[in-house]
């Protein structure tokens, strides 16, 4: 257990495995170049190239994102595999069914984050590095099965028909897993960075949100079934722009909830200085600290996200900006994310108003996110409930 | 001209003191907000809708005001765009404040510090060494190089002093991130509408509000081609082109003519296997005198032509004023007799005249495919094709207006067909539906014939004569007066039902007969009306003698007495049938010229760039003061970072380790 954490350069990998993991990625990004080059255009090669190179990056010092990729890589290799061309097999082929068809994968996911957050909480609570540990597997284990069920879902989507195959990250059903996953791994880069585990809990309690409306969402409106892509989806912007959005609402969601342990730990403190909350979080300036990185973070993406999405309505829409009911939330997402910045870096403010801000914030993105789509109507109507 | 000027200094003094008030973070802060606050109006209230709409909504005292606010169109109020000029005001003072210290920091290596303030610092640790101060220095930089630090020499009275810095480019985020903030402002202005404002606000400019056809639209609406932004709309129909497009502003438009003519060829809607539309396209062909033959290309959704600057957008399609061939069949005594065939097409209006009514026909719609859930049931799943369909409205004189859809295709139920007619009175409502029934051709003849039949009093009177004979010899009277008065009884439930259908002929019962005798009478009047039609419609069958009707035409019988029944509600002295039509299609265009872009782009570039340097290149500043001693050099090192003082713990212990490591120390302190 490391409460006064503080921070200390996460160790770096070994050479030899830098280079090793380094190479991996660059001879995969070749392999799938070579392989597809008739089929891939420009752009296609570029995101290859991006995201061999993102890889690289990531995990030549995180030996578990290292273990993520390849193990997410094999699983979705393995089920492409055994789908063949058949996409009935989902119901009759004993792994596709129990483990790798993209809803059971989505499932999958759904009770073991689920189950990662009631055993980070039990940790947290019992003071148990054990379990701390136990929860922090789950954790991986739930974000791989979702982003395996997202990969394997991708080549359903073909398998569907060549003209309906998309990547799934084209509707809210499909949004909603990409958050989870977002939301987890950017949580378990900061769990090592900061060398703690006790925000695990509060972080998957927004994520078993997530998971707990997706579910009401498939079981509801049979939200999981493929649909095909509408015109104005057709577009190779979606599938950065959506990426983008969600590391941002992925960031903020995690600024939020570490917000809240800050303000019960601050509570805590004055009320009961020996409680367990007291004790057993992070001391109150790391998690100020990690609440200013995580919405750098989000901040950073989600300008990026909303440019890309400016660039993406000049080709679609008919202009960069329209005013369009979810433009504008975007805008007053970022607004109300750059005064609190502002706040921040300037102004020097930190502590409880700031853990407050980063509270409400989380309930303007949310609007953003899903409130644009039940309550306005605009042009940005892909995401309906 | 004394430099002590009360009234020059106090006026410096206030400007002075709004220079600063501009700058201020409280004011930057308070705007970013107030921005964010005023944007959820327009989100919340739908906006640029027309303004009868909002009329409707709000009622005639909310409605002007909130016009007058300027709520209808809020990103080109006044209000708002002054909140916005006011944020890029204040990000420019404050750039042009800050900036010029922070282009300094990004170079500046700090060379004047003190070894009181280095030992001051939060990070600082000091060590000795064997080797010589120049030796010392000399690694020290070289160290310090290969970290990827810039460093700078200066010599002190007994010690030297090397300054590094890594990271300077964080204070570039500042800058580009800041100044992104204006440019992509500025950019956006250049494309806002606000010179087409002022324009009109001039005089220059009048919105028009009437829907004109283009050649009668006032050159005072008329837009010249020139450098302006715009985002204009134009719907053209396959085969058509247009030179210009339609802006739309508040509760009009104006016209922006192009310097060039598109026309489009076709306009196509691909499906999905499952039905949902896979691509909307144009075959657009561009016509300018620049060039040297027209120019061909199709444009998609996402997938826009852009030429000379102009992007032309799939945005949406509509009919194209398909061409229609009707019959109409009448519904009403003084509508004819006989189906009359025309031509029409979608969108024309034509005045229709019966007896002494008329009325307007406007066809409003046609739809050359209709794969919907059946309306008159309840399971939405059960879809079906229903063939094509028009839309069409007829506008009584007073203004009213009925609205109507007709399928060219009968339905079946129940095993019998039927032309459908959907009416309601205004577009809320759901359309009720008139079912006319096909008679054993498939045509709407057997129904016509029936229904001029019952129109016809000789008819009617020479079967309610039969039919008073029959009964009386029944029940053996043979009382003048009652025949007489039977007969014209009949007579009139006969011509109360065709006016008005069943309920006007129970509304008479119920007000003009006795109570006593209502209920026995009354069931008794509606048995002898059944009784009429029938023989009204199956005298006119002309069947053999003594030969009963079929089963068929009994149904037939009782449909056709259902529809008739409710033609009151129906509305329509006619019957619309549409026979063949040729499918015209008009697509929708937003054409759009946008010169600010590339400025809004560059902003934006600059404020991705910026965002990532301030937050991910901390700049970190080291200071060694290199001093003798003795035969040892001592080294006290200090360092600082803005950002991300947490971390720099760890990075200031790692670059200490490095730099003493090599050092070859003996004692470190």
């Amino acid at each position: 257990m490391n409460k006064n954490a503080g921070i200390m350069l996460t160790e770096t990998s070994s050479p030899l495995i830098q280079w090793l993991w380094r190479s991996v990625m660059a001879l995969v990004g070749i392999i799938l170049i070579t392989m597809y080059y008739d089929v891939f255009d420009y752009y296609e090669v570029g995101i290859v190239i991006l995201a061999a190179f993102g890889m690289a990056l990531l995990g030549q010092n995180w030996p578990g994102i290292r273990w993520y990729i390849a193990v997410v890589g094999l699983l979705s290799l393995f089920a492409v595999d055994r789908y063949a061309n058949n996409l009935d097999l989902a119901n009759t082929d004993f792994f596709l069914s129990y483990m790798l068809a993209s809803q059971s994968a989505v499932m999958w996911m759904s009770v073991l984050f689920v189950m990662a957050m009631v055993v980070y909480f039990a940790g947290l609570l019992l003071r148990s590095e054990f379990i701390e540990k136990v929860a922090t597997t789950l954790t991986w284990s739930a974000s791989a099965m979702g982003l395996s069920g997202l990969m394997v879902r991708w080549k359903e989507s073909y398998l569907i028909g060549p003209d309906v195959g998309h990547i799934p990250v084209s509707n809210l059903y499909e949004v909603f897993i990409l958050f989870a996953i977002i939301t987890s791994i950017l949580y378990l880069f900061y769990e090592r960075r900061y060398q703690t585990r006790a925000l695990g809990g509060f972080v998957l309690l927004v994520i078993s949100s997530a998971v707990a409306f997706q579910l009401w969402y498939t079981f509801e409106r049979q939200a999981h079934e493929i649909q095909p892509l509408v015109p104005a989806l057709q577009s190779y912007w979606m599938k950065i722009h959506v990426p983008a959005n969600f590391v941002g609402y992925g960031a903020f969601s995690m600024a939020a909830m570490i917000g809240v342990a800050y303000l019960l730990k601050s509570w805590c403190q004055s009320a009961k200085p020996d409680g367990i909350l007291a004790t057993t979080l992070p001391e109150l300036t790391v998690m100020d600290d990690l609440m200013y990185k995580s919405i750098a973070l989000g901040f950073a993406f989600f300008t990026l996200a909303t440019i890309l999405g400016a660039l993406w309505a000049a080709e679609a829409w008919g202009g960069y900006w329209s005013w369009d009911p979810k433009e504008t939330w975007a805008l007053i997402v970022w607004l109300n994310y750059a005064a609190w910045l502002h706040m921040r870096m300037t102004k020097g403010w930190h502590g409880r108003p700031m853990a407050w801000w980063a509270v409400i914030g989380l309930f303007v993105t949310i609007f953003a996110f899903l409130g644009v789509n039940m309550f306005l109507s605009g042009l940005h109507s892909y995401g309906t409930l | 001209m004394s430099a002590t000027n009360p009234l020059s200094s106090s006026r410096k003094k206030f400007s002075q003191r709004l220079f600063l008030f501009l700058g201020s973070m409280d004011l930057a802060i308070t705007l970013l907000l107030a921005l964010a606050v005023a944007s959820i109006i327009g989100t919340v209230l739908q906006q640029n809708q027309p303004y009868t709409d909002y009329l409707i909504k709000f009622g005639p005292f909310w409605f002007e005001l909130f016009e007058s606010a300027g709520l209808y169109d809020v990103y080109s109020a006044i209000w708002f765009l002054s909140i916005l000029v006011l944020l890029v005001t204040s990000t420019s003072v404050c750039v042009s404040r800050n900036g010029p210290a922070m282009f300094r920091d990004m170079w500046n290596l700090r060379t004047h510090v003190q070894r009181k303030s280095l030992g001051a610092m939060r990070h600082n640790t000091m060590w000795s060494v064997e080797t010589s101060p120049e030796a010392t220095v000399t690694e020290l930089e070289s160290k310090f190089s290969k970290l990827g630090f810039r460093i700078r020499q200066t010599p002190k009275t007994d010690e030297t002093l090397v300054s590094a810095m890594r990271g300077g480019m964080n204070r570039l985020g500042y800058l580009l991130t800041h100044i992104a903030i204006v440019v992509i402002c500025l950019g956006g202005l250049m494309d806002s509408n606000l010179p087409l404002k002022l324009a009109e606000w001039r005089g220059q400019i009048k919105v028009e509000t009437q829907d004109l056809p283009l050649s009668k639209i006032p050159a005072a609406s008329k837009l010249a081609v020139g450098s302006q932004a715009f985002r204009g709309s134009v719907n053209i129909p396959e085969g058509q082109s247009s030179d210009v497009a339609f802006v739309a502003m508040r509760d009009g438009y104006l016209v922006q003519n192009l310097p060039f003519q598109v026309e489009v060829k076709d306009f196509r809607i691909e499906h999905y296997a499952t039905g949902q539309p896979k691509s909307f396209e144009s075959d657009l062909v561009v016509y300018d005198d620049d060039l040297a033959e027209p120019l061909t290309t199709t444009i998609s959704v996402n997938h826009p032509l852009i030429y000379k600057g102009y992007a032309i957008y799939q945005a949406s399609f509509s009919d194209g004023g398909s061409a229609l061939s009707l019959e109409a069949w009448p519904l009403d005594s003084q509508a004819g007799k006989e189906p009359l065939s025309f031509e029409t097409k979608v969108f024309e209006r034509r005045k229709m005249h019966w007896g002494d009514n008329s009325s307007q026909l406007e066809i409003t719609a046609f739809r050359p495919f209709n794969i919907n859930p059946d309306p008159t049931e309840d399971d939405p799943a059960n879809v079906r094709n229903f063939g094509p369909s028009i839309g069409f409205k007829l506008r009584a004189n007073t203004g009213e207006a009925l609205e109507y859809q007709n399928y060219m295709l009968p339905v079946t139920r129940d095993g019998r067909d039927y032309y459908l007619s959907g009416v309601r009175t205004n577009p809320n409502e759901e359309f009720g539906y008139l079912y006319l029934p096909i008679d054993d051709e498939g045509e709407l003849t057997g129904f016509s014939h029936f229904l001029q039949r019952l129109h016809d009093k000789k008819i009617s009177k020479v079967i309610a004569r039969e039919m008073t004979l029959a009964t009386l010899n029944e029940v053996a009277n043979s009382d003048q007066n009652l025949a007489r008065s039977l007969q014209d009884t009949l007579i009139k439930l006969v011509d109360m039902f065709v006016e008005g259908g069943f309920a006007n002929v129970t509304t008479f019962i119920e007000t003009t007969l006795p109570e006593a005798e209502r209920d026995t009478l009354g069931p008794a009047y509606l048995s002898m009306l059944r009784e009429i039609l029938a023989r009204v419609y199956i005298d006119g069958l002309n069947l053999a003698d003594r030969q009963a009707p079929t089963e068929s035409q009994l149904m037939f019988l009782q449909d056709a007495v259902d529809a008739i029944g409710s033609l009151s509600r129906y509305g329509s002295p006619i019957y619309f049938m549409l026979t063949d039509y040729e499918h015209v299609q008009a697509s929708g265009l937003q054409i759009a010229h946008a010169p600010g872009k590339p400025v809004v782009y560059f902003g934006c570039a600059m404020l991705i760039l910026g965002v990532f340097l301030l937050f991910y290149l901390p700049q970190r500043r080291f200071w060694a003061l290199v001093r003798e001693n003795g035969n040892q050099t001592d080294i006290l090192l200090a360092g600082m970072s803005n950002r991300n003082p947490r971390e720099f713990d760890g990075f200031f212990e790692e670059i200490s380790e490095k730099l003493k490591y090599t050092q070859g120390n003996s004692s470190s302190r």
